[in-house]
């Protein structure tokens, strides 16, 4: 493919002239044993078009039924997303022309979305900012094409596609913000939040792993931009399948610039849907949209209309564990630190695992302090997320209660840690394997002091002397003999009372 | 007066990825007028008291448990699935690359 260079206007000016309005629509795969409307099962990664059937495959004839855990999770993540639930609501054909789909439509929802009107409080630089959520609808997801031919694997100059139809009819969520306007440097940023926030409540609910990397849950980020302080809303382009936190806030920032490079010129923003190119963090264009857009959405004459009891409402509100949110003001509140604090601990994707080093039987203060400190020193100089390293909580709430007992120093736990990180077993067995504990007791290190005094019979004498000063030398040839492992403030009050 | 107009024609003939010719437009448009007209007759009954409905059964909430495969569920076999499509490769459907989309 042919990648068209695009005029990008620097970050700053663009912020400076202009004001960006984003809207995001998250689809989440959900995570039930079968598919939406029927029971075909919905392993990740199984042989092709093995999970299928007539229903999925738009059979003649075949009748789908509803999944009533699929109405059931999206009735919860509404709830959740602190939405109304639809007292009555059914499902539309979305017909479309793409083989994607063997039915040529896609069951969804249209102008009767089972939850809509709730909000989302994402926090961005110890600021809060509530995203409005104008709805979540069912809907299915569409079966898997390879593109042949190309060079690239896209559909851009592909000779013919290969389709797999295990995906077919997986339950899909699709969850759709009102326009989001923050102050523009923000803005990327809170795009960010916004989609991590909604995974952290995906997961905690228990209805899907979300993992962005197997495509349980993608973003389509839509923006324009307006001159500053105007009304009007610009034209939009609807960036597709963005699959990671970071190729979010990447994606929104390039469309932010391309924006304003083009309006700057006097150009007008065409309406189009945008590829995201992860390599170079760039969009090209897709599909323009016309006709293409006119789905010709009707009611589903094969589904019955859904209408959850309020009772059953309610009880599925009970279900609902503590949301991210409320937990990370619990912690914070317990490990009292502020939500400022917090935020870096979220960042760092350190939340779990300090909550669990601290139930291992580590004081909050330091487990933040190993997990943000070496430990993540330790993630970054290997490219792999915190919770990858090979160390547990348990491991670190063990050398935090040798710490606080005394037998192990700061810069002692440093190298139990390097050995744990570097395969050498449980803190305890890198202790022993290393022989590393502070030498605290006494006649080992007056041993060692008179040793050294005796090899520096000067020193002793100046110390003797009333030059305290000196007495490094002593400490530092003990450090030596006990090979670092004693405590330099016990050497230098037993050298200084050995020499009073 | 006709309901269906032949640019109606093309269009809906656009969106299915259908070819129709001149003729062809002028032809269907008779047809799916005469059609609509057929059906329209519906609106001169009295259903000023019959609430609208999507569907012929005032059923709602029909579900079905979160079971793979219950017993007796018709299983397709991947080779059977395949041989109907018109071209295949790779155990996965052969398509037409697809046009309209770059």
């Amino acid at each position: 493919m042919t990648a068209t260079t695009e005029e990008l206007m620097d970050l700053e000016e663009a912020l400076a002239r202009f004001d960006p309005v984003m809207g995001l629509e998250v689809h989440v795969e959900l995570g039930t044993n079968t598919k939406m409307f029927c029971s075909c099962p919905t392993e990740f990664g199984a042989e092709p078009n093995t999970q299928v059937c007539p229903t999925c495959l738009g059979l003649p004839g075949a009748l789908p039924v509803v999944n009533e855990i699929g109405v059931e999770s999206a009735i919860r993540i509404g709830l959740a997303l602190n939405c109304e639930i639809a007292e009555w609501c059914r499902f539309a054909r979305k017909n479309y022309f793409y083989p994607d789909m063997p039915k040529n439509f896609q069951t969804s929802q249209y102008d009767e979305p089972i939850a809509y009107n709730g909000y989302l409080d994402v926090e961005v630089d110890g600021r809060t900012f509530r995203i409005e959520i104008e709805r979540a609808h069912m809907e299915e997801d569409t079966g898997k094409s390879t593109h042949v031919g190309g060079a690239t694997g896209r559909i851009h100059g592909a000779d013919y596609s290969l389709v797999d139809y295990n995906r077919a009819g997986i339950p899909l969520i699709e969850i759709v913000t009102r326009p989001i306007e923050v102050p523009g440097h923000l803005s990327a940023a809170v795009a960010r939040a916004y989609v991590a926030e909604l995974r952290d409540l995906i997961v905690a609910l228990g209805v899907s792993e979300a993992r962005m990397e197997r495509g349980q849950m993608r973003a389509d980020v839509n923006l324009s931009l307006k001159p500053t302080g105007a009304k009007k809303l610009g034209t939009r382009s609807e960036t597709k399948n963005v699959n990671s936190l970071r190729s979010i806030e990447r994606a929104a920032r390039f469309e932010i610039q391309r924006h304003a490079a083009v309006l700057a010129s006097g150009g007008t923003i065409v309406q189009e849907t945008r590829h995201f190119h992860e390599d170079k963090g760039t969009t090209t264009s897709g599909r323009v949209k016309e006709e293409a857009e006119d789905y010709r959405y009707f009611p589903e004459p094969d589904l019955v209309p859904i209408a959850p009891s309020r009772e059953w409402v309610e009880q599925l509100r009970a279900t609902l564990p503590e949301l991210p949110g409320a937990r990370r003001k619990r912690l914070a509140a317990d490990w009292e630190i502020s939500e400022f604090e917090m935020q870096s601990v979220v960042n760092a994707g350190a939340l779990d695992l300090i909550e669990a080093t601290v139930a291992a039987g580590a004081d909050a203060a330091s487990a933040r302090k190993w997990w943000l400190g070496e430990l993540a020193r330790a993630a970054n100089e290997q490219a792999v997320e915190l919770a990858e390293l090979p160390i547990t909580p348990a491991h670190v709430a063990r050398i935090v209660v040798l710490v606080a007992a005394g037998e192990l120093s700061d810069k002692l736990a440093r190298q139990v840690i390097e050995g744990v990180l570097a395969g050498e077993g449980d803190p305890d067995a890198v202790v022993a394997a290393r022989g590393l504990k502070v030498v605290s007791d006494d006649g080992a290190l007056l041993a060692a002091i008179d040793e050294a005094i005796a090899a520096n019979p000067a020193v002793a004498e100046k110390i003797r002397g009333g030059n305290h000063a000196a007495a490094g030398v002593i400490i530092g040839a003990v450090m030596k003999a006990t090979k670092g492992q004693a405590d330099a403030a016990k050497v230098k009050e037993l050298t200084l009372s050995r020499l009073a | 007066m006709s309901a269906i107009t032949r640019e109606e024609v093309a269009h809906l003939a656009r969106l299915s990825r259908l070819a129709l010719g001149e003729a062809e437009l002028d032809h269907f448009a008779e047809q799916l007028d005469a059609i609509v007209g057929a059906v329209a007759r519906v609106s001169e009954l009295p259903t000023d008291d019959v609430p609208p409905t999507s569907h012929a059964q005032p059923l709602t909430n029909v579900f079905r448990a979160d079971v793979v495969r219950p017993a007796g569920t018709p299983v397709l076999e991947r080779a059977e699935v395949l041989a109907q499509a018109p071209a295949a490769e790779d155990d996965r459907f052969r398509v037409p690359r697809i046009l309209g989309e770059d």
